[in-house]
């Protein structure tokens, strides 16, 4: 696919988009309520991804604060969904309703995944937050589209982040070594051939038991963001470059964008994320005049766009920025690249936490 | 010679990280040096290898790794040394420039300190005897023996020895030197200016044949530091009060806080104050006041105003002079926000009406000052009216101290920890009631500067008791 097929393919998408979300037949009854108060017609006036910035930032606290039943589809009227949560250290989390769209994602992540390092039929674990978490359902679909199971260790992020805010690092330390422990025992003791875990929790196994010489042979990493010195020493280091490191970068609202693991060595390690287009996409912007796209090359804010049948959500400002890079053979669209939370030059950002 | 890359060392090994920090040469965008910075987990988990660096010592005798260690120190001194990873040598004179260029420190300051550093390589003997207490180093070689008639025997507590160094004061690294004779392999956490010190002193070490696996150098960022306080077997580091409060019941760290150091005159020697001026000034200004062994209150017990006043006068004629000017003494600062803060307290305590900056009468221009693009703060007497006056215990990172009066029997009741006390009396009787406050880590009888220490008679902690730990033992007959 050229940039240019990419591109028509996406507007074609968001005019999709806008007639399946903005007609009363398909449409939930939020965005047919935000249409009335707006006073114009996002199908009329909205015919590709550039016209998406007539949109205003989608705010993440609708999540929390409208029923879920308000983001029901009118097509899905009737079906019971999932939920899935993000956020929510303290009060209400923010929740997303879905049905089959964690599927499509992870089902479409597959196909980027090699066969060698990620054999089929191979077993797999989660270590990380399951609970109400789209990652569980997901994981655990990926395993076994792939042909295997999956085992799990939970993680609670909110405590951690709790302790973490209260300074209580010692207790981060001890609740990191009783999930290392489950971890481990189950690696130690069952087929296992890949691991979907988080950066550091990845490290905190790996200083246990060697990885690789316990059958694991690819390592799918998400959750926070990752120096190219840290990616390269979790290659090097903590897989001992005998298991692939596969970084993505996603969460409950996206999906999952994909790297191209392959080619990180000869990147010095700077990972580049392509989104799941034209499910999902990522545009770099000015952090104080969001409208305009950054350069090529430049640090900006992260912005995800969500196009899909069960959930459209237009300009989200993510906790993140990230450098604007170019599209590449194998994804025609731009990537984002050297993803860090937004500000982390300026602020202290709790990140990172397990 | 270009800015060099200062690498990450792992077991002596050269590891250049993707995450390279430039310091810049104070007051200019002009590079000098490039840093490698370590990820927390790669200190983590090179952490469970220091056993190897701890055999590569053992296959040493301590006898041999002393005179390594007075090796080490000529070749510190004298020697051109390996800098960065592209072979470049520096010269003792590139070391004096470069760790100028970065911390502020005069010239004539960074020489005083490498004799200083010098004198710790070649009394390694010496301090080492003081702090086992005459010890036969073979005890440690063979892990028992005898000691004054009495069978000994020493475990090492540790792997490692970790020191979190700061940027203001390089002489801190004579800390960690005596280490390597004890054969514990040390990793280092420079602070973020002052790369210079522990790498040279590595590099002589090194020259000198000790295994390069004994050195571990890792520049890093506060996660690293909190995952080497967390982690390492020992930990020195250095910090204030609360510093000091947070690790006060944990045995594998040695907080080297604020010293309150203090110079007393008794009632028997006062009338003679102006024999102890240049002491006092001495104990005041040495290292451009930075030392925790610096004076930072004076108590006497009539002639506040006058003592404070001589004082001042002298300290006065310190002043902010180039970098490279042989008679500079006072240090800038790096962080120019530093000396603003310190500052910003010292004129809050002024606000008190028993407190008045007597220096102000004697000193050109204000105690904040700037020069050619440096940030200085310039000596300060405060004469206080009681220990009660917040500046009256106070320790600044500058030629500062208090003055107060105080009739030599409540002194004691005042002045709190001391690391080191100087007292200026020679009544018996309360020479020993000073001996007996265990509040003073280091006393010195008679007029003694406070910041003149000896090496073998540890003033804060004692280097082997943190590092070895006496067992008993027995051999069977048959054994």
């Amino acid at each position: 696919m050229t940039s240019d097929e990419a591109k028509a393919q996406l507007d074609e998408r968001v005019r999709e988009m806008m007639t399946w979300h903005f007609s009363d037949e398909t449409g939930c009854p939020f965005w047919l309520d935000w249409k009335k108060e707006a006073g114009w017609d996002p199908r009329e006036e909205v015919k590709s991804y550039d016209d998406i910035v007539k949109f205003p930032h989608f705010q993440d606290e609708w999540l929390r604060d409208e029923k879920n039943e308000r983001f029901v589809p009118n097509a899905y009227k009737g079906r019971p969904f999932n939920v899935f949560e993000t956020g929510g250290t303290t009060g209400l989390p923010k929740q997303r309703v879905g049905w089959e769209d964690y599927k499509h994602d992870y089902e479409q992540f597959s196909e980027q995944l090699s066969d060698e390092f990620f054999p089929k039929g191979g077993n797999w674990i989660m270590v990380g937050p399951t609970g109400p978490r789209r990652l569980r359902l997901a994981v655990e679909h990926l395993a076994n589209v792939r042909g295997g199971s999956c085992y799990h260790v939970d993680l609670d992020p909110r405590w951690v982040k709790k302790l973490i805010g209260r300074k209580e690092l010692d207790q981060v330390e001890r609740y990191q070594a009783h999930v290392m422990a489950q971890a481990v025992e189950i690696i130690k003791h069952r087929d296992i051939s890949c691991i979907f875990t988080t950066p550091r929790l990845l490290a905190s196994i790996g200083e246990r038991i060697s990885i690789s010489d316990h059958g694991i042979k690819g390592c799918f990493c998400g959750g926070t963001s990752m120096t190219p010195e840290y990616v390269r020493f979790l290659q090097e280091e903590v897989l001992e470059n005998k298991a692939q490191f596969v970084p993505t970068y996603g969460n409950t609202l996206m999906g999952l964008a994909v790297s191209i693991p392959e080619e990180l060595p000869e990147n010095n390690y700077s990972v580049t994320y392509y989104a799941p287009q034209p499910r999902a996409v990522l545009r770099i912007v000015d952090a104080d005049k969001t409208e305009i796209t950054k350069d090529y090359g430049e640090y900006g804010r992260v912005e995800l766009t969500t196009l899909t049948h069960e959930f459209f959500m237009p300009r989200f400002l993510e906790r993140d920025e990230a450098i604007r890079r170019k599209p590449h053979a194998k994804y025609a669209w731009d990537g984002v690249g050297d993803v860090r939370p937004f500000g982390a030059l300026t602020k202290k950002v709790i990140e990172g936490v397990y | 010679m270009s800015a060099p890359h200062i690498p990450i060392l792992r077991q002596g090994k050269p590891y250049i990280s993707l995450d390279v920090q430039t310091v810049n040469q104070l007051g200019t965008d002009d590079p000098a040096a490039e840093i490698s910075f370590a990820c927390a987990d790669m200190i983590k988990y090179d952490l469970h290898k220091m056993g190897d660096a701890r055999e590569a010592l053992k296959k040493f005798s301590c006898e041999e790794l002393v005179d390594i260690t007075k090796r080490a120190g000529e070749i510190f001194l004298n020697d051109d040394l390996s800098i960065g990873v592209k072979g470049d040598l520096q010269s003792p004179e590139d070391y004096v420039l470069s760790l100028a260029a970065t911390s502020g420190l005069p010239h004539s300051l960074i020489r005083m300190n490498m004799q200083r550093l010098g004198g710790i390589f070649g009394q390694i003997d010496d301090i080492f005897q003081g702090l086992t207490r005459g010890l036969d180093w073979s005890v440690l070689d063979k892990g028992y023996g005898e000691q004054g008639g009495a069978p000994v025997s020493f475990s090492p507590t540790t792997d490692e020895l970790a020191v979190i160094l700061p940027s203001n004061s390089p002489a801190v690294n004579a800390l960690w030197i005596p280490a390597i004779a004890m054969k514990v392999p040390v990793l280092l956490k420079p602070g973020r200016e002052e790369p210079w010190t522990p790498w040279r002193i590595i590099q002589a070490f090194i020259k000198a044949g000790c295994p390069a696996e004994a050195f571990n150098l890792y520049p890093t960022q506060h996660d690293g530091s909190g995952a080497i306080i967390r982690r390492a077997g020992r930990v020195m580091l250095f910090g204030d009060d609360s510093t000091v409060k947070q690790y006060e019941n944990d045995p594998r760290i040695e907080v080297h806080g604020t010293g309150y150091s203090k110079f007393v005159i008794g009632e028997d020697e006062i009338e003679n104050w102006e024999q102890y001026v240049d002491s006092m000034v001495e104990s005041v200004s040495a290292n451009s006041g930075r030392s925790c062994i610096c004076t930072s209150t004076i108590v006497v017990p009539k002639y506040g105003d006058e003592i404070a006043h001589a004082i001042s006068k002298r300290l006065a004629e310190i002043k902010p002079l180039a970098q490279d000017d042989p008679a500079a003494k006072l240090s800038g600062f790096a962080n120019p926000q530093f000396a603003e803060w310190i500052n910003e307290a010292v004129e809050e305590g002024l606000q008190s009406d028993g407190s008045r900056d007597i220096t102000s009468e004697y000193r050109e221009g204000e105690r904040f000052e700037e020069r050619g693009g440096m940030n200085y703060l310039q000596p300060t007497i405060i004469r206080v009216d009681s220990f009660d006056e917040p500046l009256a215990l106070r320790e600044f990172l500058f030629p500062f101290a208090s003055v107060v009066e105080c009739p030599q029997a409540d002194v004691l009741d005042h002045v709190g920890y001391s690391l080191v006390l100087t007292a200026v009396t020679k009544d018996v009787d309360w020479i020993n009631q000073l001996f007996d406050c265990p509040e003073i880590e280091r006393l010195n009888v008679g007029n003694v500067p406070t910041n003149r220490i000896s090496w073998n008679q540890p003033h804060e902690g004692n280097l082997f008791e943190f590092l070895y730990t006496r067992r008993s033992f027995a051999f069977a007959e048959s054994a």
